[in-house]
This record gives C-alpha cells, sequence and structure tokens, in this order.
C-alpha cells in the first residue's frame, strides 16, 4: 500500500508527520516499538528538511510517500526542490565530542543512521528524492 | 507540544514533561532546566512518565548540561520513562551517560547518593 502526504516546512507540522506516519504503518502488523523508532528516524530527516533546506518556510511544500508491502522493507521517500541534505556525507559525531562541546545538535544524524537500513538520494528532474529503507517484522 | 510542570520535593527540583518534545518544543525543556539551575537547585528530577515522545533535539537539551553539571556539581536524574522513550534513549548509548532511574523513589535514592 501506498501513503502520500504534503507538508509545509513549519517545525510546527511534524506532529502532524509524526501522526501521519504512526496511522500509515498502524494496521500492517509491526511492532509498537519498530513504528516508534521509524517515527523517530523520519521525525530527524523531515527536521533536518525543514530547518537545513527550506529554512522553516511553511510556504516550501515536500512530500512524504511511505509503501508498505508485505514482507518486503518499508521503503519511506522524501521529495523536495530544496537543497540536499545528503546525511551519508556527514561524519556521524561521537558522543564524547556531543558532551564536550555541549553541542545541542549532532544526534539527530547518529539516530537515522542507527534505525534506517539504507539512505539513497536521486535527482528526478528539478526535484530531490531522498528513499530510506527499513526491514521489519510483520507479526 | 509540551507541557511542563514543576515542583519541589525534600530540596529537589521535579521537573514533569507532559506530551512531546521535537525540535519545535526542545527549547521549553531547556528553558525549564535553566530555570531550575538559575534557582539555585543542585538536585533535579525529571519525570518521564507522561512523556509520550522524545527527538534527538530533546536528547541534545539533556547531553548539553552534562559537563555543565559536572562542574558545578548538580545532580540530573530522570524517571519513569516509557519502553518507547527508555528505546531512544538507549539507540544513542545515553542510557549511560545519564543517570536514569524507574520511579521516583528510585530516582531520590540515587540523587542523594550522586
Amino acid at each position: 500500500m501506498n501513503y502520500k502526504v504534503k507538508i509545509g516546512c513549519s517545525i510546527e507540522n511534524l506532529k502532524e508527520v509524526r501522526d501521519f506516519i504512526r496511522i500509515s504503518l498502524k494496521n500492517h502488523h509491526i511492532s509498537d516499538l519498530e513504528i516508534s523508532e521509524i517515527v523517530l528516524a523520519l521525525d530527524e530527516m523531515c527536521s533536518n528538511l525543514m530547518i537545513h533546506a527550506h529554512h522553516c518556510n511553511p510556504d516550501d511544500l515536500f512530500e512524504l510517500n511511505i509503501h508498505v508491502e508485505k514482507n518486503h522493507p518499508l521503503v519511506f521517500e522524501l521529495i523536495d526542490d530544496g537543497t540536499v541534505f545528503d546525511i551519508n556525507h556527514f561524519a556521524t559525531p561521537a558522543l564524547d565530542c556531543i558532551v564536550n562541546e555541549k553541542r545541542k545538535g549532532g544526534l539527530g544524524i547518529r539516530l537515522v543512521k542507527s534505525i534506517m537500513d539504507k539512505i539513497e538520494y536521486k535527482k528526478s528532474g528539478e526535484q530531490n528524492v531522498c528513499r530510506l529503507f527499513k526491514s521489519v517484522n510483520f507479526e | 507540544m509540551i507541557h511542563i510542570k514543576r515542583l519541589q520535593e525534600d530540596g529537589a527540583d521535579i521537573i514533569a514533561l507532559i506530551g512531546e518534545i521535537d525540535a519545535s518544543s526542545s527549547i521549553e525543556l531547556d528553558l525549564a532546566i535553566a530555570k531550575s539551575v538559575g534557582e539555585g537547585f543542585n538536585k533535579i528530577l525529571v519525570d518521564c512518565g507522561s512523556l509520550d515522545y522524545i527527538s534527538s533535539a530533546g536528547l541534545g537539551v539533556f547531553m548539553s548540561y552534562i559537563e555543565e553539571f559536572k562542574d558545578r556539581n548538580i545532580k540530573m536524574v530522570l524517571f519513569g520513562m516509557s519502553e518507547k522513550v527508555a528505546n531512544t534513549f538507549s539507540i544513542l548509548g545515553l542510557n549511560e551517560l545519564l543517570e536514569i532511574g524507574k520511579d521516583k523513589a528510585q530516582a531520590k535514592k540515587i540523587v542523594n547518593e550522586l
């Protein structure tokens, strides 16, 4: 099944994004814990996109697609036309660096890379497509 | 959307988090902790019993105080986390860097022993 939503780039909309993901995955026999991890990773991806690629402009829209097929990895697509923020090109900061430098950022990339299996970026015309893959246990 | 309540018990400041903490609301957690420190509390308990969700923005707030609290001898203990919230801390290994108790009684015991 496919689920699709378009969202304005205001971080006030993150709650709506999380609810959309929870509702989309709810009836596919995926454990609550796995859903909560996916929500966490996608929240990070969406907030990065809103903040870094669109400077929180609520008039800029991006698209989130979720593809669910039983016994296949889940596929999540983020489609936008902003500056590409490829997290594969960012080194994951060590935890002690974050503590020593009293940084509030840097944890998000670590979370996404820990939770998702694979993250791909590609250009489709004027649009950037970021695709995230996650294998789950269908109960 | 997060709602934060504060109360004091046995000389400790208890900060209760109700709702969800994400990039849009982590500033409120930061302000609540800063206020507690500003008022001179050196024992801070964070009640996560009604915390439904925390993103890295909220985790980052806790992380950013670790060094300062060590330098200033301020003790902070989190408690009452749901399984999902506890899992978020453990994915990053933050359960090793922060003091986390099961419930308020255990958190009080930990904060007094630190």
